[in-house]
């Protein structure tokens, strides 16, 4: 038999694939869309053809010499056919049993993407990726319905084609993932709910991002060039006040002075400086990649490289980063062994500015003028009368970054090699071994000549640094998927085992001032952190009639963390779930193309975040600076540290209840999850009872939180005719957690410091308390006059004690957004295609560290002896000391903020001989944001506004060339 | 390693003992052992020496840190974070003294194959770390009267801690400092930096001239027996008041008993000297001629009060009035320059020479928890309360030593004495060392309205503060954690 295969359009499909029904007989299309199969016996068989991207069409064909079929398949938008990756192995679409979403590149967010997990923000209901800051290259905080834990850690696992990451960030590079280049990826699956992850036990607590990378394709060689080239400019700066109104507040106030009677209208100087003028610019980048992708003698392979050169939008900072990626595919014996190698590489070198320039920048008088005399490097300082450094003064923003060289260079490869081999006596049993590892290493040093005002006392200072971590797994299991036609029965069972082994070495060195004199060495060259996992997982499906799916699964971790018995974790998960669609009453409908009811339960565990070490009884070494005299001897000691041998595991209880749903041929799909999570034996840092251990704190399992959300998912493609296309997709989620207890004996009053803020010195204004959202603030409330001024010191006595002391504190708002909100979409007209992301986040609050610490008279009328700038939030306080405990400055950071919009022009074939494909686009990101918050950015993931680097709005003009 | 194989390990680990109360971590500044606090907070030194001063006539703070203001004002919660801090301070230090103690019986020496001289030393050494135990058991019977009680006996886990009586505790230390007296070195024959009998007296001394306070019971001939100890040892009073508080006070010093030992280099930290220097000036005073060239944190400065002791605040009588500034009143706490700057102490040495310091702020200048001066008021005050074995003329003695090494001559010689003159003698002597809260509640003047300083109880004016407030509450923290405590009477 044989035949043609053609999308929609009629062109052909290449690598279409062809099933006779009921037995294992396949083969793929050519790349001219043809097929044969060629040996069958004569009579009535029925052939399926699927492709990605479309709906599956079966024919029934009489088998005769020379018999030809030919297939025209329709797209399915919702893709239910697609192989989506799973914890170890793959599964399709409609079959999925778990709470999981796949981004493909085609949806990616467009633009400068530096760091991978970019790509997908506000794409997937129920992800939160909030950047640091706009540093390149800098990472982003991930969570996947918001976290399960307090103290540990709540990142969710990597893992990239099989390549578990640690989770340790990596030294002298800007972010662990910025060593991954973004354009080497093909899609994000993000694991939700704990029928998903639970076999990845317990480092699935958060979630779990599956990302796979571009492979090798069929046939010729494909050559693919890009270049994206943009500018960064700063999108909005803190709002201070302007050197004359400095000017006016001086002279208006001569009442004021410092040192019993100076004046500080002796001290305003002339100039009108921008002090973020002076240390923000336009940054421009140049990200290239070049890859290669084919069939070698049956051999698919890809071959990328790419080269990214990224300036920051504070002066001097910048990244350059080299990346490199192989994997080949070798396919032997008849496709029995299957051996995909995969091997990354980058490396990195960047400079980053001394970013405490960020908030003396908003701090400076602008009535003084950046040079000043050369005894500072030619930079203004404020000086004391008798003309030495002002110790109490902020350091010239300009100066701080000039005179500082820091810069760091780190190297990381991943890679690994995975052998799957179906046997030949049994095709429907598989092993799998994979391989893999992943080693980073960075150095670097910082450097202040000696006449830097910065650190003029001690003459300057370098410092090296180096670390180098070094994780290495082996994973092997086996699988067996058989399908039993005549109980209509699918049987897909895997059991296996993984070994995991992270060591991270930090090494100390000399330090010197900046004239090189050696000031201190350390008391020990280096200290290697290690832990091991060990491993054992399976997963059991059953599928019934194509309508009932039953799926369990069950890890065993053992983790070197903990004692011998607690060592062992047990996670098990298990789903129902019903496809709907498969029912005799729906099969016909011309509505509903699918519909899938899922319910799922399931235990995941977290480790990470934990010390290696913290259960076992331990003292550590002192360091130089802390040694003690006694007689005339410094000694070396060693101390004891606080420890709970009983530590165990967080452990984590999902219960998820989800609707996949899909109208008119796929046009209109998406799905609905609700979910209750129960985190028990929670790592909490709690207060004990004082005198029984080490320290009064200890990091133990006592906490609980409960977590409950809903997500909701909706793709619409509104258009799809030749010429235009026009999509959306939108999603929702609702998401809250509570602490439900934190001490060993249960107690509603009980709160633990959970963030501090810039101004005074370890002032804690977030707590995790019981009955409250994690790092809820905790203040005091603001006592407001008549036309709605806020009453400086005044706060409501709400004990009614007659005193107003810390006791009246309370719980006022948190960091944590109640609804968070993605939309895209997507139009296309001929070769135009226009996108666009927007975001929105609602109940978010943030505290206003940047006003609260600047925006009195206190700071602009310094007692130290100088003038500082204050944020302009002090026309409306006209506080004139730092009233930090106010709720005056938790403020509603609710946002809607247009991420990116973009448009694009697809020449396709640039001649009709040719091969050479041809694609432009133009960018803008961080369009705009919508948001009652004053300050810089609403969008921070610690809710405590100070020092963020601005995320720039960047503007790229892109160039695909295809060969 | 093993930390206790070796006679040198053990000496290290006694070593750490001391160091627990001069370092906030054994990294340095950046680190604090006291979890919730911060670093800069969290060293013992500091947070006695607030507990002790800021919440008395002898000091102001102008911080709005978290906490300061409540000190300021007499106004504390039971959540203050210093209050909190020195409790956690004061009890990790009896932790660790009790894990030296549980690793250094004879059982575990003999079992470690030390024996002969090594054993003798390590027996002194457990003498030591259960003087530093009693010690801090001190601190916490006198701020918080009734805290947990833990011993060697009490394992390392999750067990709460018992609470002891302040009466019991009073027993518990007394018993504790006798029993280890034979095992510790004469008077000054030990190691710089080392307890030994000396510091076992002036602890008992000082312990006993607040039984009544801790007991109810007065034991005023028990101080005099005990100071008298501490003064007929080899003990002698330095030539120049101020040379007590500069950098090089731990050489040619007979003066000093105990010192908690600080180091601008080997051991820094921001709390102890450092802070007590940094915080007492500001940039406008010339840093460097306090040794901290780079340091002046303008923070604190004393009320009214105290140089209103002194016959003038310029110290050209009375030299132990070492006074910065020109305005004595207090109308803004947030005003530095609203109250006399203390500057007698001073990262100098009596040569004018500064040691070498990190960052140019951390200090070298030790600080003596114990000095002879002190003894010398013990016995004169316990004398005057009625105690019994001394005299009132061997007490004017040596209350005229101190005024004549104040004065430089007998001019400032006093005839008679009273009760109360020692309150305001030991304001002169021993202001700003950590010695006015308790020196208040003795005299019944802490709390009550008898006696008022500059915003005592929130006011500008002073203002009567509960009699409750003699002693400071048990942490929140604390009681919630640990269900076998009981909150003080009154919070």
């Amino acid at each position: 038999v044989s035949g043609k295969v053609l999308d929609e359009t009629g062109q052909p499909l290449p690598g279409a694939s062809v099933i006779v029904k009921g037995t294992t007989r396949s083969t793929s299309t050519d790349a001219n869309g043809d097929f044969k199969l060629i040996g069958l016996t004569n009579g009535s068989i029925t052939l399926s053809v699927s492709f990605i991207g479309y709906q599956t069409l079966d024919k029934a064909v009489t088998v005769s010499a020379n018999a030809t079929v030919n297939f025209q398949l329709v797209p399915d938008a919702q893709k239910l056919n697609e192989v989506v990756v799973i914890g170890y192995g793959t599964a399709e679409k409609k079959n999925l049993t778990g709470s999981i979403t796949t981004v493909n590149s085609k949806d990616f967010q467009k633009g400068t993407i530096t760091t991978p997990e970019q790509l997908i923000q506000g794409k997937v209901a129920g992800v939160n990726i909030i950047s640091g800051g706009g540093s390149p290259g800098g990472g982003s905080t991930i969570r996947i319905r918001g976290g399960a834990s307090l103290n540990a850690s709540n990142d969710p696992l990597i893992v990239v084609d099989g390549v578990p990451f640690s989770g340790n960030s990596i030294g002298n590079a800007p972010s662990p993932l910025s060593l991954i280049n973004p354009n080497d990826i093909e899609t994000f699956t993000v694991l939700k709910d704990a029928n998903a992850t639970a076999i990845y036990g317990s480092r699935a607590s958060n979630g779990v991002i599956l990302i796979t990378t571009k492979k090798g394709s069929s046939g010729a060689p494909q050559i693919t060039f890009s270049t994206n080239n943009s500018i960064a400019t700063v999108a909005k700066k803190v709002d201070v006040l302007s050197a004359a109104q400095i000017r006016d507040y001086v002279n208006a106030h001569p009442e004021v002075t410092y040192d019993d009677g100076k004046s500080f209208k002796s001290i305003l100087g002339g100039a009108n400086t921008d002090w973020q003028d002076e240390i923000y610019r336009n940054a421009f980048t140049t990200d290239n990649n070049l890859s290669i992708a084919g069939t070698f003698k049956g051999l698919p392979y890809r071959v990328s490289a790419g080269y990214l050169n990224q300036d920051g939008v504070l002066i001097r900072g910048n990244l350059k980063r080299a990346t490199g990626a192989i994997t080949v595919s070798p396919r032997l014996f008849q496709d029995h062994l299957k051996i995909d190698l995969n091997l990354k590489g980058a490396l990195t070198e960047s400079q980053y500015p001394n970013d405490g320039a960020i908030g003396n920048a908003i701090q400076f008088d602008p009535t003084q003028s950046v040079s000043g005399p050369a005894t500072y490097g030619g930079y203004f300082e404020w000086l004391r009368g008798d003309g030495s450094l002002n110790p109490n003064a902020p350091r010239n923003p300009v100066a701080l970054i000039r005179l500082q060289d820091n810069h760091g260079n780190a190297a990381r490869s991943f890679g690994n090699a995975k052998f799957d081999y179906s046997f030949h006596f049994l095709p429907e049993l598989h092993a799998n071994l994979n391989l893999g590892y992943d080693v980073s290493k960075g150095y670097g040093s910082t450097t202040v000549p000696p006449f830097a005002a910065q650190s003029f006392s001690t003459l300057g200072s370098a410092t090296n640094r180096k670390n180098t971590e070094v994780n290495k797994f082996s994973e092997f299991y086996l699988n067996y998927a058989k399908t039993v036609e005549s109980i209509k029965s699918r049987f897909d069972v895997t059991a296996g085992y993984g070994y995991y082994d992270d060591a991270v070495t930090n090494y100390n060195y000399n330090s010197y001032n900046g004239l090189g004199t050696l000031l201190t060495t350390p008391v020990f060259p280096f200290a290697v952190e290690q832990n091991k996992l060990l491993s054992y997982y399976g997963r059991f499906t059953y599928t019934l009639a194509d309508k009932y799916i039953l799926s369990g699964t069950m890890r065993a971790d053992a983790s070197s963390k903990f004692s011998a018995d607690n060592r062992w974790g047990y996670f098990p998960s298990a789903a129902f779930t019903w496809r709907v669609v498969g029912e005799e009453f729906l099969k016909d409908s011309k509505v509903i193309s699918d519909l899938k009811l899922r319910l799922s339960y399931g235990q995941t565990g977290n480790k990470d975040g934990i010390g290696n070490y913290d259960y076992l009884a331990k003292y550590y070494a002192n360091t130089n600076q802390g040694q003690y005299q006694v007689g005339n001897t410094f000694y070396n000691y060693f101390s004891p540290a606080a420890y709970d041998p009983d530590l165990k595991w967080e452990t984590t209880t999902t219960y998820n209840a989800g609707l996949d749903y899909g109208f008119l041929k796929g046009r209109l799909y998406g799905s609905i999850d609700a979910y209750f999570k129960k985190t028990k034996d929670l790592l909490s840092t709690i207060n004990i009872p004082v005198g029984t251990n080490f320290s009064n704190l200890l990091t133990t399992n006592v906490g609980n939180m409960e977590v409950k959300g809903i997500e909701a998912s909706l793709n619409f493609v509104a258009i799809q005719s030749n010429d235009i296309t026009w999509d959306f997709g939108f999603n929702a989620a609702y998401n809250k957690r509570k602490v439900t207890n934190l001490t060993l004996n249960p107690d509603p009053g009980s709160k633990v410091g959970a963030g501090d803020i810039a101004g005074g010195t370890g002032v804690t204004l977030k707590y995790n308390a019981v009955n409250q959202l994690p790092g809820s603030f905790f203040v005091y409330k603001q006592v407001y006059n008549a036309s709605g001024v806020p009453l400086e010191g005044v706060y409501e006595d709400l004990n009614g004690d007659g005193v107003i002391n810390t006791s009246d504190q309370y719980f006022y708002k948190s960091p944590d957004p109640n609804f968070t909100f993605g939309f895209n979409t997507s139009f296309t007209y001929k070769n135009w295609t226009a996108t666009t992301v927007l975001r929105a986040n609602l109940g978010n609050y943030v505290y206003d560290n940047v006003s609260s610490n600047f925006g009195v008279r206190s700071n602009i009328l310094s007692p130290s002896g100088l003038i500082n700038n204050a944020s302009s939030d002090f026309l409306n306080t006209n506080f004139q000391t730092n009233q930090y405990m106010s709720d005056y400055y938790v403020k509603n950071a609710s946002f809607l903020k247009m991420d990116n919009v973009g448009l694009s022009y697809n020449f396709g074939k640039l001649s009709k001989t040719g091969n050479t494909t041809m694609r432009i686009s133009a960018n803008c990101q961080n369009v705009f944001v919508v948001s009652k918050y004053k300050g810089l950015d609403p969008e921070l993931i610690t809710g405590i506004d100070y020092n963020l680097y601005p995320r720039p709005r960047t503007y790229t003009l892109g160039l695909n060339v295809g060969f | 390693a093993t930390v206790y194989a070796t006679p040198a390990g053990y000496k290290a680990a006694l070593v750490k003992l001391y160091a627990t109360y001069a370092l906030t971590s054994p990294q340095g500044a950046d680190g604090s052992d006291v979890g919730g606090l911060n670093s800069g907070f969290a060293d013992f030194l500091r947070l006695f020496w607030m507990s002790q001063e800021l919440t008395t006539d002898e000091a102001v703070c102008s911080w709005g840190d978290t906490g300061i203001p409540e000190l300021d004002y007499s106004t504390w919660s039971v959540d203050n974070q210093f209050l909190r801090g020195l409790y956690s301070r004061s009890i990790l230090q009896i932790t660790v003294a009790n894990e030296f103690l549980r690793e250094s019986t004879p059982d575990k020496l003999a079992s470690r194959n030390i024996t002969g001289a090594d054993a003798t030393a390590i027996t002194r050494y457990r003498a030591e770390a259960r003087f530093l135990r009693a010690y801090q058991y001190w601190v916490l019977m006198d701020a918080y009267g009734n805290p947990p009680f833990v011993t060697e006996e009490d394992a390392i886990g999750k067990v709460a801690p018992k609470q002891i009586t302040r009466a019991a505790l009073f027993n518990y230390v007394e018993s504790e400092l006798k029993a280890i007296e034979g095992d510790l070195a004469e008077p000054r024959t030990n190691e710089y930096g080392r307890a030994d009998k000396g510091a076992d007296w002036a602890l008992l001394a000082r312990l006993y001239l607040n039984a009544q306070v801790y007991t109810g019971t007065a034991k005023y001939t028990e101080a005099i027996t005990y100071s008298s100890k501490v003064i007929g040892a080899s003990y002698a009073l330095k030539a120049n008041y101020k040379d007590l508080f500069l950098a090089d006070n731990d050489v040619n010093n007979a003066e000093n008993i105990l010192t908690i030992n600080y180091d601008g280099v080997n051991g820094t930290n921001n709390g102890g000297t450092t802070y007590l220097i940094n915080a007492a000036i500001n940039a406008d005073m010339v840093p460097s001629s306090y040794g901290v060239p780079t340091g002046g944190w303008g923070g604190n400065r004393t009320r009214q009060n105290l140089p209103a002791l002194f016959p003038d605040p310029n110290g050209t009588l009375d030299k132990r009035g070492i006074f910065f500034g020109v305005k004595a009143n207090v109308d803004d706490i947030g005003v530095f320059t609203d109250g006399l700057r203390v500057t007698k102490f001073k990262n100098v040495t009596s040569t004018g020479i500064t040691p070498p310091s990190l960052g140019g702020t951390y200090s070298s200048l030790d600080f003596a928890i114990f000095r002879l001066a002190e003894q010398y008021l013990i016995y004169g005050e316990a004398v005057m309360r009625g105690g019994s074995g001394g005299s009132t003329a061997q007490a004017l003695t040596y209350v005229n030593n101190l005024r004549r090494r104040a004065y430089g001559n007998t001019s400032g010689d006093v005839s008679t004495l009273s009760v109360d003159f020692f309150l305001d003698e030991r304001g002169r002597e021993l202001y700003w060392e950590g010695h006015r809260r308790t020196d208040l509640v003795r005299y019944g003047k802490f709390t009550g309205s008898s006696y008022l300083w500059p915003f005592k109880g929130g006011v500008k004016a002073g203002a009567n503060v509960p009699t409750h407030r003699n002693l400071y509450p048990i942490p929140a923290a604390d009681l919630i954690a640990n269900p076998n405590l009981k909150q003080n009477t009154g919070y």
